[in-house]
């Protein structure tokens, strides 16, 4: 009887349910553009692209990061205001430094991230507050601290070393870096979610927390280390944010985890853990990002766009609870007829 | 995993001391406030407090009655914008004043009605969908005043909202809060239906199997929450005299960690309503006295962010040194 409650879909109706999920969101993402460029044939010029993905990138190395967390069910609040002490923290870094290599940058960045995932792991594991109790405090606290920090100082570009910021800019075979760097990210977090143990236990642990544990999966390591791999994904996204942009204040990423957890969830990562992809995640990143775009081109009201993004969350979970209830239902068919 | 069974009892006594615990705290920081902040202890200064606290107090009620049924409505600061953009929109467009403000509430009621079905019609996670109405709500409040002020609200009304009790030094908006903190607190602790709230909290299944129906309680306590957001929308743009659509952006968190603070647990089921309303003014007189003391609004959120985790985690830490001890 307990069974039913906790359906473990077989791969096969796993796959077609995800399958479609991520087609849904490729479908909408065609049928805007090809909306868009009807109205303004301009919105698919190289310019604009390249613009839809640099910031996807961001926002997508943000998600993947979030998804991590989120299939743990667990969530990660704090993520924005991590972006902004990043950035912080390596444009100081790099106004007092100029000759210091990219690569060191964005590893600083990623280890500031990673030190307020500890914090937020540990507190979430050991302290046993709820992520979403610890991750809106230190939303609050990491900001503030950027902000005492900052005190209404603000870095320009001017005042960034040209290597950064061409870092920036460069393309690899007319791609950009920062697209690159994401696309790596998504890739092998990807891949280890999905072929690797570590990944399967943390689908395991978002199941079923008590399961996990009985099946000698170490919950509270993979708990901290899902926080630790969202902050530390955030604070490259600091840093990417940083190149791009150039001018940093210590304001930067305001907001942006409403946004996170929008792409996430209308990408098919169910708040309540075990389930959903980092590429849901990263596609959904890319939608949110062009209907941002979209709107400029199509000259609607930019106001808009945060009614929009509220309204496709709503629809996402809504849509995938639909789906659930139904392949619940064919399994509870399925069983009674084995049986 | 200790086998001891938690009663009733001990569970009711354990949150009856985080109460006892949380209003000391509370009396102490007045009484350190008023001591070493020059100006804290003043008539005026308590009008301000008050008038501060207000929609924090006010949004708290309902709010602690959705997180004891285990509950979150994440959406109560975006629902108060958008009530007060919608009053500046129809305050242009020359509505009166008294058909506005019922038109307001009415309007909260069905912002939170629209949550509740989410929640309680289709099954979904209330966290998801208040993040969704989150954005939705604020989202809309934008489209409906850009992001443009209406001020010059009748004289009337706004000097009601910011005066006090005849020469008391008590502020009118006293009233508001005192009358429905009263009514929310007998409701939660001396009514079927607080004890309902309670059940649902404690165990859905049980709650049912009791004769209560968990999907129309909740959704009740979430047009609730919209009908008192939308209320605290109405006096938060007659006390500014300004109706803007980023009206009481970000109050969510001061709400739920006043709510935290005042010992409601928020896996539901635990809480009272004399520890949130000290929450609340433990979290209000704090930021007062420390602007009053010039730390800037960024290093109170600060504050507001480590008293939150704090709240939960310190009677955590206390419960295992406690059971630490025992054995």
């Amino acid at each position: 009887m307990t069974a039913v409650e906790l359906p473990a879909p077989r791969r096969s109706s796993l796959d077609v349910v995800l399958r479609a999920r991520e087609l849904g969101i490729v479908l909408a993402l065609v049928v805007l553009v090809a909306v868009t460029t009807i109205s303004n044939p301009r919105f698919l010029s190289a310019q604009s692209i390249r613009d839809i993905l640099l910031g996807t990138a961001i926002l997508a190395v943000l998600a993947v990061g979030q998804a991590v967390v989120v299939i743990t069910r667990n969530i990660d609040l704090s993520v924005g205001s991590v972006l902004g002490l990043s950035a912080f923290t390596v444009g100081t870094l790099l106004q007092n430094n100029p000759r210091l290599p990219v690569i060191i940058a964005l590893a600083v960045g990623a280890a500031v991230g990673a030190a307020v995932g500890v914090v937020n792991g540990v507190l979430v594991r050991y302290g046993n507050v709820p992520a979403l109790v610890v991750t809106l405090g230190t939303l609050y606290v990491v900001r503030g601290i950027t902000y005492f920090w900052a005190g209404g100082q603000q870095i320009n570009a001017d005042e960034l070393p040209s290597g950064f910021l061409d870092f920036g800019n460069a393309t690899f075979l007319g791609v950009p870096y920062l697209v690159l760097i994401a696309l790596l990210v998504l890739v092998v977090t990807g891949v280890v979610l999905r072929n690797y143990r570590v990944g399967r236990e943390l689908y395991a642990m978002g199941s079923s927390p008590q399961a996990a544990r009985l099946a000698g999966i170490a919950v509270g390591r993979r708990t901290v280390g899902a926080f630790v791999v969202s902050g530390a994904l955030a604070g490259l996204a600091g840093v990417l944010f940083a190149a791009r942009f150039g001018t940093i204040d210590a304001a930067a990423g305001t907001g942006y985890e409403l946004n996170v957890v929008a792409a996430v969830v209308v990408g098919g990562v169910a708040v309540f853990g075990g389930s959903g992809t980092v590429w849901g995640a990263a596609l959904g990143a890319l939608l949110l990002t062009t209907i941002g775009s979209s709107l400029a081109v199509l000259e609607i009201n930019q106001f808009w766009q945060q009614a929009i993004v509220g309204g496709l969350i709503l629809l996402a979970i809504g849509a995938d609870r639909l789906v659930a209830v139904r392949v619940a239902a064919g399994l509870k068919k399925r069983g009674s007829h084995v049986s | 995993m200790s086998a001891e069974p938690i009663t009733a009892e001990r569970n009711y006594s354990r949150f009856a001391n985080w109460n006892v615990a949380i209003i000391a705290i509370t009396v102490v920081v007045l009484i350190v406030s008023a001591a070493t902040v020059d100006s804290f202890a003043t008539a005026q200064n308590f009008g301000f407090l008050v008038l501060d606290l207000l929609p924090i107090a006010l949004v708290a009620l309902p709010m602690t009655l959705v997180i004891v049924t285990g509950e979150i409505d994440l959406s109560v600061a975006s629902m108060l914008g958008l009530c007060s953009a919608v009053m500046g929109y129809l305050w242009n467009a020359n509505q009166p004043i008294e058909s506005i403000i019922p038109l307001c509430l009415l309007l909260g009621a069905v912002l939170g009605a629209v949550n509740g079905l989410f929640v309680t019609g289709l099954g979904l996670p209330s966290l998801a969908v208040t993040i969704g109405t989150l954005a939705l709500y604020r989202g809309l409040a934008f489209v409906v005043l850009g992001d443009g002020a209406v001020a010059d609200f009748p004289p009337s009304y706004t000097d009601w909202v910011t005066g006090t009790i005849g020469s008391t030094p008590f502020p009118n908006v006293l009233i508001v809060i005192v009358v429905l903190a009263v009514v929310f607190g007998v409701v939660l602790h001396a009514t079927p239906i607080g004890r309902a709230v309670f059940a649902v909290g404690a165990g859905e299944q049980a709650a049912r199997f009791a004769g209560v129906r968990p999907g129309r309680l909740k959704f009740w306590l979430y047009v609730a929450s919209g009908v008192i957001a939308g209320l605290a929308g109405v006096l938060w743009t007659l006390r500014y005299s300004s109706a803007r659509a980023d009206n009481g952006a970000g109050l969510e968190l001061a709400v739920v960690a006043a709510v935290l603070l005042g010992g409601v647990s928020i896996f539901g089921g635990k809480g009272a309503l004399p520890g949130v309303i000290a929450g609340v003014v433990l979290l209000g007189s704090l930021q007062n006295a420390l602007r009053l003391s010039d730390v800037s609004n960024e290093a109170l959120n600060v504050v507001t962010g480590v008293l939150l985790i704090v709240s939960v985690l310190a009677p955590n830490l206390a419960r295992s040194v406690l059971q630490r001890r025992r054995t």
